[in-house]
């Protein structure tokens, strides 16, 4: 067994059910833009503010924002294991990478409620 | 009819670095042959050129390489079935190469050896002769047992290239998975416990090398997956 500190106390199951929860938000966030899109014959900013204006919209795109981070940092995380073998740089490196994908979040969340 | 052939070579006593030789063999026109008595003929010319091979058949798993960039035992490998032109053959990927087409497998044994490959039976209630088994249970096994430990899925995998130390690889994952799944087996949690970390199973990606280059046809993803799913099945 390869053990906890060895993995920065990251968690197989709790990885593996996280990436696959948040997909599926993702996922359904996708299809209904598609939809949106398809289905909206003329955008225009007043279309797109009530879009975005609705609460359920706004719970739905940062639970989107909030898979995404997620989804990032479990997927990031494994890529850097692959590939940056110094620990000192993979350490930097996820520190960075984890900022970016809280920064996409806090930015995303500003902007909804300003909406 | 010739036949070109470019040999991954090295020889850590002699060269500095790797590199690829060329061959030509002279076969019979509509001749077909398996690579590897391709590769003892051209030994008869060169006898510097190191691979192993033992069974001849399939069955004993040492002549694992690359050819034509596929992971396949050399045995059972036709010329015909490798495409036209020249026939590139390398050692297998990711281990350390010990000379030519040879290879170092520790690495992949030691993540053998971490599944515990033998059946655990407590001992509470031994058997007069024998563990019987049902043909359901012992037809769980079908499909697991046949590995013949080559090596070609392990080393066709990405994450046990990265991660040679912590990923236990397909190879090993499919005999834990023949183990867990043996009615005669009593050490289920302790397999389990054993196999339940980021690294030793959850770093299968299912991209399926392994179920592609499998000499045996077998489906190391397949029992990958049922692995997870036991996994996941205690956790929650």
């Amino acid at each position: 067994m390869v053990t906890n500190e060895a993995s920065m106390k990251r968690n197989g199951i709790q990885d593996y059910v996280s990436t696959r929860t948040t997909a599926a938000i993702m996922t359904a966030f996708t299809f209904f833009m598609v939809y949106f899109f398809v289905t909206t014959s003329v955008i225009t900013f007043e279309v797109w503010q009530s879009l975005f204006a609705n609460i359920y919209m706004k719970a739905f795109t940062l639970a989107t924002l909030i898979s995404i981070m997620i989804h990032v940092r479990i997927g990031l995380w494994q890529v850097l294991t692959d590939y940056v073998k110094p620990t000192g740089l993979r350490a930097g490196l996820q520190y960075v990478l984890n900022l970016i994908a809280f920064a996409y979040v806090a930015v995303g969340l500003f902007v909804l409620w300003g909406v | 009819m010739m036949l070109d052939f470019s040999i991954y070579r090295y020889n850590p006593d002699v060269d500095d670095a790797p590199k690829m030789r060329d061959y030509q063999l002279e076969v019979e026109d509509g001749q077909d042959m398996m690579v590897l008595d391709a590769l003892i003929a051209l030994k008869e010319k060169d006898p510097t050129l190191s691979f192993r091979r033992s069974c001849r058949e399939g069955v004993c798993g040492s002549d694992g390489m690359n050819m034509n960039g596929k992971n396949g035992l050399a045995c059972i490998t036709p010329l015909s079935a490798l495409r036209k032109g020249k026939i590139v053959v390398r050692p297998l990927p990711g281990l350390p190469v010990v000379r030519d087409l040879v290879v170092d497998m520790t690495q992949f044994y030691t993540q053998y050896e971490k599944i515990k490959p033998f059946l655990i039976n407590d001992d509470k209630q031994p058997p007069a002769r024998e563990f019987i088994q049902s043909q359901e249970d012992r037809a769980k096994l079908d499909g697991l047992y046949e590995c013949i430990l080559c090596a070609c899925c392990s080393s066709s995998c990405p994450s046990f290239w990265w991660n040679p130390d912590k990923f236990i690889g397909p190879a090993g994952l499919l005999h834990a998975y023949r183990f867990l799944i043996d009615s005669r087996d009593t050490a289920t949690d302790e397999r389990l416990n054993n196999l339940d970390d980021a690294f030793s199973v959850f770093r299968c990606h299912g991209i399926m090398n392994c179920v592609s280059v499998c000499p045996k046809g077998l489906n190391p993803t397949k029992a990958i997956g049922q692995i997870k799913s036991m996994l996941l099945q205690r956790a929650v």
